[in-house]
């Protein structure tokens, strides 16, 4: 007996979310390489521009952590693998917040934490950019 | 409100989490305690909540009184004694450094619940009281349109009033109540951002120069080198022609400078940085040395390196001074002035210093003004209160912030309050003196 199964995609997720969250990866990481100028040369307009950046970050990426848990909370978007970007991206926010406030350390006294904290958070950004995308959002229908 | 009482409840379990760990620190004197720098996730933000003074009035040592000699002022902070006994104060609020960081925002709103809501005065109120009973009957505007005043000195018949960008001066003559006209500008002071913008402001004791105090634009850098040229340093201005050269460097924040009588010596109170623990960095009061070298923003206290700063300058560090006499952590001292016999044998020798009051703390200090005795000429022994029950300390609520301290050679200390708005007078009992209102 042959069983036919037709997959077909589910609605990606909303646009607004795709957008919040690709734009909070670019944040964290535009904010890591402005420590990264900051260490470089002891310039402290770079670390002003990495905390409001930061701040950017947390507003974009706390969004689309709303728009990730009503798609947990709803069956018809609860994609496999969306529990495992939801905590990638639960984890980034709250990376991306010890960062800020690490940022509000004056002066030098926020390196080297604020620069690791940086790569920590760009690093969860990225990996939950992945997998908010790449995520196998289809679901199998009998015909 | 909501941020507040969160970071207050933290600062409480810190302090909480401290009380049963550590000894208490000794903050004062020519060797205070350093503890290792450290901070939190968070910086210990407590602000004592303003509240009415109502009935009570700040508690004075036994055979010493109190009185307010004028209330409802529009941000009282330093005072001169002219010398027929009139009192100029000097109103105003200065500073226009924009957040530069998230943090700012925050911090800017916090800080700003524990000062006073009323306008900037910028203005200079003389205070007279003729007959002599303690009470100030005439209250004139001696002079207004002037920008956040702070410093004042008088000089024959010159009147110099540093405000936050220039130092200006008008003519005086004994028993005028009114400036004449607009002041003259002697010159331009040290202006961008003013992130500490009072500049505090004496007269040497041969009357050639006036010295002023002109604050750093950050806490510790953090807005940069180049916005501290000219900054953190005390000026050396000719009163003849404006010319200004730097007496003395890496003072934070110069806050009250005066001079010593019988030896001529300039010193000053100063606050030191914030946000690398409860007990550190000491303000302190020191004789300020010409060509000296204080530490900000390399060091502190002597030769204890910041390490906050980049880059890092061994040489400046190696030089560094260390100050005299050390009042306290976070006390913010705004005022000082020698005492003299009238004051009464126990305060006679010493300086007053009024101490504005912390707000990087999770327990709050400062909030009074203390006595410092001297002998032979330099500070020695512990602090004294002199005027305090300004911070209620149970419920962490303060009736009233003292700023500067001006000693009448008649025998009274005149305060001034910038967050109740008013000026302080404290006489001993023996002067004869009838209550205020």
């Amino acid at each position: 007996m042959a069983v036919v199964v037709q997959y077909r995609y589910s609605e990606a997720i909303h646009p607004l979310h795709a957008v919040l969250l690709s734009g909070a990866a670019s944040l964290f990481l535009v904010a890591l390489l402005n420590d990264v100028a900051y260490a470089n040369t002891y310039e402290i307009q770079w670390s002003n521009f990495a905390s409001w950046l930061i701040v950017a970050g947390l507003v974009f990426s706390g969004i689309a952590l709303v728009f990730a848990l009503v798609d947990l909370c709803r069956a018809s978007r609860r994609a496999p693998g969306i529990g495992v970007y939801f905590l990638l991206l639960l984890a980034t926010f709250v990376a991306g917040f010890f960062n800020a406030l690490m940022h509000a350390r004056d002066a030098w006294a926020m390196m080297p934490g604020g620069l690791i904290l940086s790569v920590i958070t760009t690093v969860l950004a990225f990996l939950a950019t992945w997998l908010g995308f790449r995520t196998p959002r289809f679901v199998g229908r009998e015909p | 409100m909501k941020y507040a009482s969160v970071l207050v409840a933290l600062s409480v379990a810190a302090a909480l989490a401290a009380c049963g760990a550590e000894p208490q620190a000794v903050q004062y004197g020519a060797n205070p305690d350093l503890p290792e720098p450290r901070r939190g996730l968070l910086p210990n933000m407590t602000i004592a909540e303003p509240v009415q003074w109502g009935d009570r009035l700040p508690t004075v040592p036994e055979g010493y009184r109190i009185s307010a000699i004028a209330t409802d002022l529009k941000i009282p902070r330093q005072t001169l004694l002219l010398p027929n006994g009139d009192i100029l104060v000097a109103e105003g609020r200065g500073g226009y450094a924009p957040a530069l960081k998230p943090k700012d925002v925050i911090a800017a709103y916090i800080k700003g619940k524990g000062t006073t809501s009323v306008e900037s005065g910028n203005r200079l109120t003389l205070l007279r009281d003729a007959d002599g009973d303690g009470v100030y009957e005439l209250r004139t505007v001696f002079a207004d349109q002037l920008n956040a005043p702070y410093g004042l000195a008088l000089i024959n018949n010159r009147l110099y009033v540093a405000n936050q960008d220039e130092l200006v001066w008008f003519d005086y003559e004994e028993g005028q109540t009114e400036a004449a006209g607009p002041p003259q500008k002697l010159t331009d002071l040290p202006a961008e951002l003013n992130h500490h913008w009072t500049k505090a402001m004496t007269a040497s004791a041969d009357g050639r120069y006036l010295s002023v105090g002109i604050g750093s634009n950050s806490n510790i850098t953090e807005r940069g080198m180049t916005a501290e040229a000219d900054r953190a340093v005390v000026w050396q201005v000719d009163v003849e022609t404006g010319a200004s050269k730097t007496h003395a460097s890496g003072l934070r924040n110069p806050t009250a400078l005066t001079i010593q009588p019988d030896t001529g010596q300039l010193w000053a109170v100063v606050n030191e940085r914030d946000e690398i623990g409860p007990d550190l960095v000491p303000d302190y009061l020191t004789a300020v040395q010409e060509g000296g070298f204080y530490g900000w923003p390399y060091a502190y206290w002597g030769p204890n390196v910041d390490d906050r700063v980049r880059p890092q300058d061994p040489e400046k560090v190696a030089t560094t001074i260390t100050p005299d006499y050390a009042l306290g952590s976070h006390v913010a001292a705004l005022g000082v002035d020698f005492s003299n016999a009238a004051m009464g044998d126990a305060f006679a020798d010493g300086v007053f210093v009024g101490m504005h009051g912390s707000w990087n703390r999770a327990e709050p200090v400062g909030y009074k003004v203390v006595f410092v005795p001297f002998s032979n000429g330099v500070p020695s022994g512990q602090p004294v209160d002199f005027v305090a029950g300004f911070l209620d300390e149970n419920d962490n609520t303060t009736r009233g912030r003292p700023v500067g301290v001006t000693v009448d050679p008649g025998g009274a200390l005149i305060v001034a309050d910038d967050l109740s708005n008013v000026v302080w007078r404290i006489v001993p009992d023996a002067a004869g003196h009838r209550s205020g209102p």
